[in-house]
């Protein structure tokens, strides 16, 4: 008889942080104190709060253990598992549930402010179930959905239910989902593809990966329904090989879905037949694109095509084909299941639903989060992200990655769903939300997204990939202190001109980090070519290092720290730098005790 | 990135041909194969070399230059051998933010060896990757198989010091 379960997370944030070695030694230590047929350990998806990894909840009490170390081990088997004390020093606590505990209460993650203010749909099942065993997604109405549409509705039934539902493709554009099968679904019968983007190329976004590693059937299922709505029998889904946690484990699911007849011939005993196959990306953001992904399924290089015909007319391999992404597929059996109407009552009206955000950045609480849209950016950061670090500024948070924008101080209380994001400059985008504070330099962060698009260009079309890179070279120029208030009327002007004339939406939304940052913070750039300085410190042309000679108390640390010899003094008096040898790493500011060292 | 051509000696087995043309054989029903094929022959040789690219061409019938358009197109596919010891340092937006900038300038400065690049004795090579999604950990590097989270500009020299072998 299992009395206690303990849940060790094996998503990839507590894997690198040593989750496997912990599970391992909970399992060898719980045999060794011979009550291994009343305790379980269950490996299972991402929890949310990767900074805090590695993480692990005893079950029924619901306590949360974080940062947990191997040497653990043996204390929290003999106290809590054998005598039922809980190792309150690893227990994991923040303000809200510190003063619960004082009045003596119980508490659990479910009480800390990173969770009340969740609601978790797409990530019901993660952190819960063992992603390896299809029977623990069974008893959480697995593959339910997919019987009640085979056995109980018709295709058009379906498509209408994902219509009333609106919900919108998660992946940015925010297309409707519902209206993309139905195109699909209107397309004469034959051959007909649906293909699932698992290609999340998006820098510091890991929503898609998370759903991936911990709930894979619930991709697998709603693909199935996906392909009995619009007439398909084949699924690909193309994920990025650099996942490959998130890879064995749909490689399992597909495996057992197969066994249990969920994926094969006859599904439910109907005669609806439906497939998967697993596609490895290669790494190229460009395939993230809809057309890209197929051409790259199709074994090409990944470029983009003019659209129309759109893909559910002529997609993969010329076939009508659909193309979802990972959390707006992990909706669709709860949809099914519980009714569109109770999908439209989440969120604002014309973005129903939730959405999943990968926080990160200057922020406490870096992990995944899940927020009913319309949650305003304020709740997220301060509320469950717990606010910046160090005592620090909030200064923007950036959404959407190198196709989005940030949303400065002055807009914290915007509401994030689709279209209030749009209106602010920014877009939702997959789903990436960093946080940055006053040590952040926004001409810099541009520079970041404009060089990661410069790369990432595919070459196809001459807008993008030149003109992203002239970008770039006048960005350069200003973070060199060499630019001119010229240079950034020719930024804006060369903008609005990629966006335009652009072949697919890698080209058109490109300048957006450009745009947005100008929007909000102008006055940094203008820093930047007239004043020649950076407001952030952070371009290393526009300052240098300098020893305060009142606060310098000649110890020589600084000399002995510096990697090219630019630091110099004699003992007992101040040390000055040689700016020409300086190379501006900041060792010496991190060594000095005497905060002798800045950066003007 | 721009991917040039190596110019390590090729030292490719019997056995690895063999291996890299059963794949072929085995994938020769499966549409779009040439990325799978590509990506088992990069896990057979460690890398892409032009030689495979050969082998590929002549068992499939594709041209020698479509392959190679592929391979050049996607990050993952290496055209350069890795070194003994592979080391990454991730520059998503999260990892930036958190100063991965500096910490890829430190190892590039310890090992004298810049970015995308791999030492003359085969033993470091030197990436600055993109996001590889544990931004719970930022900023993070990785050597071979060992992820190394949070890590400060100070910790590199001793973190580096483990693979001096």
């Amino acid at each position: 008889m299992i009395r206690t379960h303990v849940l060790v997370c094996g998503g990839t944030g507590c894997t690198s942080s040593g989750s496997v070695a912990i599970r391992e030694a909970l399992v060898k230590e719980i045999a060794a104190k011979g009550i291994a047929d009343e305790v379980k350990v269950v490996g299972t998806g991402c929890f949310g709060l990767c900074a805090l990894g590695p993480i692990m909840i005893v079950y029924p009490d619901g306590t949360f253990y974080s940062m947990v170390k191997i040497e653990d081990v043996p204390e929290i088997v003999e106290e809590h598992l054998l005598k039922g004390r809980v190792v309150e020093r690893l227990e994991y606590y923040d303000a809200k549930t510190e003063a619960l505990i004082k009045e003596g209460k119980q508490v659990g993650l479910k009480d800390t402010n990173f969770y009340s203010k969740q609601k978790r749909v797409v990530l019901r099942n993660c952190g819960l179930i063992n992603p390896e065993v299809i029977e623990e997604y069974i008893a959480r109405d697995g593959y339910k959905a997919l019987g009640k549409v085979l056995t109980e509705m018709t295709p058009e039934t379906v498509v209408d239910t994902m219509l009333k539902s609106g919900l919108r493709g998660r992946g940015g554009a925010g297309f409707p989902t519902g209206r993309k099968w139905m195109f699909a679904a209107q397309q004469p019968a034959g051959k007909k593809y649906v293909c699932c983007n698992a290609d999340e190329g998006d820098p510091g976004a890991f929503m898609d990966r998370s759903v991936l590693e911990g709930d894979p059937h619930a991709v697998l299922e709603a693909m199935a329904i996906a392909g009995y709505a619009i007439g398909s029998d084949q699924g690909y889904i193309y994920v990025r090989a650099e996942y490959p946690i998130a890879i064995h484990r749909l490689e399992i699911a597909i495996k057992q879905a197969r066994e249990y007849g969920f994926l094969g011939k006859n599904i439910f005993g109907t005669d609806f037949n439906f497939d998967i196959q697993l596609r490895l990306g290669a790494g190229a953001f460009v395939c993230g694109e809809e057309t890209a992904l197929m051409t790259s399924i199709e074994g090409k290089r990944g470029e983009p095509r003019p659209r129309p015909p759109f893909p559910a007319v002529k997609g993969l391999f010329g076939r009508p084909t659909i193309l979802n992404n990972v959390e707006t597929l992990a909706n669709v059996a709860q949809i099914i299941l519980n009714g569109p109407e109770w999908f439209t009552a989440m969120g604002t009206e014309k973005s129903p639903g939730t959405k999943v955000f990968a926080l990160g950045g200057k922020i406490v609480n870096t992990g995944l989060v899940e927020v009913p849209m319309g949650t305003t950016l304020r709740e997220v950061v301060e509320e469950i992200g717990g606010g910046i670090p160090n005592g620090k500024k909030f200064k923007a948070a950036q959404t959407g990655g190198p196709s989005g924008g940030c949303l400065p101080a002055s807009l914290i209380d915007t509401p994030i769903d689709f279209d209030s994001l749009i209106a602010a400059g920014s877009m939702m985008g997959s789903g990436g939300l960093i946080v940055m504070d006053e040590t952040t330099c926004m001409v810099d962060i541009a520079r970041f997204f404009l060089d990661f698009t410069v790369d990432e260009s595919c070459g196809k079309c001459t807008p993008c990939r030149i003109g992203t890179r002239r970008l770039l070279e006048i960005l350069d120029k200003i973070i060199a202190g060499e630019g001119t208030l010229e240079d950034i009327d020719k930024l804006e002007e060369l903008c609005t001109f990629i966006k335009s004339a652009s072949l697919c939406a890698l080209g058109q939304t490109a300048p957006n980090p450009v745009l947005s940052t100008l929007r909000f913070f102008r006055d940094e750039y203008i820093a930047h070519v007239v004043d020649k300085k950076c407001p952030a410190g952070v371009c290393k042309n526009l300052m240098r290092y300098h020893i305060n000679p009142d606060l310098c108390k000649g110890c020589s640390a600084c000399s002995r720290v510096c990697p090219v010899g630019a630091i110099s003094g004699e003992i007992k008096s101040p040390f000055t730098i040689d700016t020409t040898k300086c190379i501006k790493c900041g060792a010496c500011m991190e060594k000095c005790r005497f905060n002798a060292i800045e950066k003007i | 990135m721009k991917k040039k051509l190596t110019t390590v000696e090729f030292r490719g087995t019997k056995e690895q041909e063999k291996a890299l043309i059963a794949v072929i054989d085995e994938l020769r029903d499966t549409k779009g194969a040439m990325m799978p094929i590509l990506q088992k022959a990069q896990g057979i040789y460690g890398y892409l070399p032009i030689e495979a690219m050969k082998i590929i061409a002549e068992h499939t019938g594709v041209s020698l230059e479509e392959i190679y358009g592929i391979a050049s197109f996607y990050a993952q596919f290496s055209l350069n051998p890795k070194g003994k010891h592979a080391i990454a340092v991730c520059l998503g937006t999260a990892c930036y933010v958190k100063g991965s900038k500096d910490i890829l300038d430190r190892i590039s400065l310890v090992l004298g060896l810049e970015a995308g690049n791999t030492s003359k004795d085969g033993k470091y090579s030197l990436e600055a990757t993109r996001c590889i999604g544990a931004c719970g950990l930022a900023p993070v590097m990785t050597v071979g198989n060992d992820v190394y989270g949070k890590v400060k500009k100070e910790d590199v020299d001793g973190i580096l010091a483990k693979y001096a072998d």
